[in-house]
């Protein structure tokens, strides 16, 4: 089993050889809270190559933010604490390092934009200035030629008029220029990593489709890494590669997005897809997963997701899944992946009627 | 039907870039939006600026060039016009010592919004910079320097401030004006410190860190200028309060001291003649009380306009 959480079979085409971009290794981060240790990230592993986007999926609480903090090394630390494991930037442990080298990797080599941008920009600075701030903090420029590479950066993200609206402060720009104008910073450096926390949440959907295919042309243009953090299916689809789908703080299953989409791997994934509102069904229930995610301090023994499955077993319910290979590339962390990859797995349980969580198929009551 | 809901829409490439807006010319004059700016505009609308502005104004030209508003020397005392009523030779009437009263009030305001302005300004950098420190690190710096405070803090100032002066040889605006910044620097830094907290939190530092941006940065750049307002406001405040504070000191024999002129010296000496020649205990009163008022009014006034939470 401990072969099976070697990244190293993540996914299919990455180059074996290769040292990657991003590496983290069962990642383990507690928070220290009153009502006793959340675990937030138990035990999450994937890799990210240059050029590749790597969407982390998941809905809120299932520790998406937290690992990009973790990444970025700017988790409040008193509450917050690693309790184990690696995260390697081209092979170099960053949890090792002391801070003020990885202070010098943030911003110039990981960088990462916020899901508010009008909160993430200072509101008493103009926005060229805060652009030119990253040149002549870490390149050490003179005002003038910073001044001029932020006006290159606005044009570069697509915010018409550069120049004049460079004076310009943050609550003067619309949802999307702002998004575009923390994406200009972050990419400012030509980081090779850039992680995106729900860049698009805040923002209408024709401007999300924009932002996004914006970092997407960066992406290309920069050959960077990208770690998209999301809870949005219809956002992930166009523009990653492969996708690690997370919950309760753990990889619950990591493919390509084609076979993500097409064949799902686990239950959860399943329950994700079958509850996006589909058009062609108007006037059908929706068909949301029922429960809640569990109490990151009170975790259910066996698989995170068993209160909530379909096809539970007592084996779920005792003994935790790992994440092993379904089919080439394809991981999945559930003890019937095979069958639900192929579709016939058994449903042992449905949703009550009632909502009140889950019963068993064979107590089914007439529909 | 159906052809015209075919997904082709959304399969064609979204362009990154949208068109550029073709007015930028025409909006090129737009007015500043910077926080100062913002402010200055909410300032100029509001009657109560303008009124503390104008009286501010008055005193300060009084209080640098006294020149302009009396020919009369203040020294010039002659005993033989001792304590007369207001004429129109003197406004404000003599002194006991026979001493054109108009122009020894008009003189006093040097003394006194010096006072005022040394002490404020002092305090005002112990308090940015112990706020800030404390705020921005938190845990036991913090808990140090916020005891510390508290310790300062539950000393009544005229009390420090009669044992400390008391063992003064002489005392001057220096003196008096290093005695109340330390014993009134505590209520500032304890509003600068809670100030950076709030500030501490919030989103935009975070994103400076995830960029890269060290502690003097963070500080410096977006803990500072966004947690300034209110100690500015009250800063302003402060000083009608130790313009107040230096004649309450003066009148109770601790402060500056004859020959000096100031206002405190003045309602200590008309004390005994409160009955016989209430003139002159009335005149430095109203003037300490429009300084202060000024002051206060102002502070106010600044501390809403630097708010942005006030803005509608």
């Amino acid at each position: 089993m401990t072969q099976s959480q070697t990244p190293a079979g993540f996914t299919p085409g990455t180059r074996p050889g290769e040292v990657p971009l991003l590496e983290v290794k069962d990642l383990q981060v507690e928070f220290r809270t009153k009502a006793g240790v959340a675990k937030a990230i138990n035990g999450l592993n994937f890799s990210l190559h240059a050029g590749e986007t790597l969407a982390i999926l998941g809905e809120s609480g299932s520790g998406k933010s937290v690992t990009a903090q973790t990444i970025m090394g700017i988790l409040d630390m008193p509450p917050g604490k690693i309790a184990g494991g690696e995260i390697r930037y081209r092979g170099e442990d960053l949890l090792s390092m002391d801070e003020e080298s990885r202070r010098k990797l943030r911003g110039v080599k990981i960088a990462m934009i916020f899901q508010d941008a009008l909160s993430s920009l200072n509101p008493v600075l103009p926005v060229g200035w805060q652009i030119a701030e990253m040149f002549r903090v870490h390149r050490g420029l003179k005002r003038k030629e910073a001044k001029v590479k932020a006006v290159e950066m606005m044009q570069r993200v697509g915010i018409p008029g550069a120049e004049e609206r460079a004076g310009d402060f943050p609550h003067q720009f619309s949802g999307g220029m702002r998004q575009r104008i923390m994406i200009a910073m972050a990419i400012a450096l030509d980081p090779d990593v850039l992680i995106a926390d729900e860049p698009t949440t805040a923002l209408d959907v024709t401007v999300q489709a924009q932002v996004m295919r914006l970092l997407k042309d960066l992406q290309t243009e920069f050959n960077m890494g990208l770690i998209l953090i999301t809870h949005d299916l219809g956002v992930v689809a166009d523009v990653a590669d492969k996708i690690a789908v997370m919950y309760s703080g753990r990889v619950m299953e990591a493919a390509d997005v084609y076979e993500i989409y097409g064949r799902p791997g686990h239950p959860y994934t399943q329950g994700l897809l079958n509850s996006i509102p589909r058009i062609d069904d108007e006037g059908g229930r929706l068909r949301a997963i029922s429960g809640l995610p569990p109490s990151l301090t009170d975790m259910p023994p066996g698989c995170p997701f068993n209160p909530r499955c379909e096809f539970a077993t007592d084996r779920c319910r005792t003994e935790r899944p790992e994440l092993r290979p379904v089919a080439e590339g394809h991981l999945s962390a559930c003890h019937y992946a095979e069958d639900v990859y192929a579709g016939t797995a058994t449903r042992t349980r449905r949703p009550s009627p009632t909502g009140a969580g889950m019963i068993d198929v064979s107590e089914e009551a007439p529909q | 039907m159906s052809e015209i809901h075919r997904p082709e829409a959304r399969v064609e490439p979204i362009d990154s870039t949208i068109e550029p807006a073709g007015e930028p010319a025409k909006n090129k004059k737009v007015e500043e939006a910077s926080l100062l700016a913002d402010a200055w505009r909410s300032l100029r609308r509001n009657p109560w600026f303008i009124i503390s502005a104008v009286l501010l104004v008055l005193f300060l030209s009084m209080a640098i060039f006294p020149q302009l508003f009396t020919n009369n020397d203040p020294r010039e005392c002659l005993l033989g016009r001792s304590r007369q009523s207001p004429s129109a030779e003197h406004w404000f009437g003599t002194d006991v010592q026979g001493c054109d009263y108009y122009s020894r009030v008009i003189y006093g305001a040097r003394n006194s919004i010096a006072v005022g302005f040394i002490v404020a300004i002092g305090t005002f950098i112990i308090a940015v910079l112990l706020g800030l420190v404390a705020g921005y690190f938190g845990s036991w710096v913090d808990a140090v320097i916020s005891r510390f405070t508290d310790m300062v803090f539950a000393v009544p100032y005229i009390l420090g401030a009669l044992v400390f002066l008391n063992v003064l040889e002489s005392r001057g605006v220096r003196e008096v004006a290093f005695v109340l910044i330390i014993f009134m620097w505590p209520t500032m830094t304890r509003l600068m410190r809670g100030s950076v907290i709030s500030v501490v939190n919030s989103e935009f530092v975070l994103a400076a860190r995830a960029l890269g941006a060290g502690p003097i940065t963070i500080m410096r750049r977006h803990i500072l200028p966004n947690s300034l307002g209110p100690v500015i406001g009250y800063a302003t405040v402060f000083t009608g309060i130790i313009i107040g504070a230096e004649a309450t000191l003066t009148f109770l024999g601790v402060g500056l001291q004859l020959p000096a002129i100031s206002w405190g010296l003045q309602l200590s000496d008309a004390q005994p003649f409160l009955q016989t020649v209430p003139h002159l205990l009335l005149f430095p009163v109203i003037f300490v009380g429009l300084t202060v008022f000024a002051f206060m009014t102002m502070g106010d006034a600044i501390r809403d306009a630097l708010d942005p939470k006030s803005k509608k």
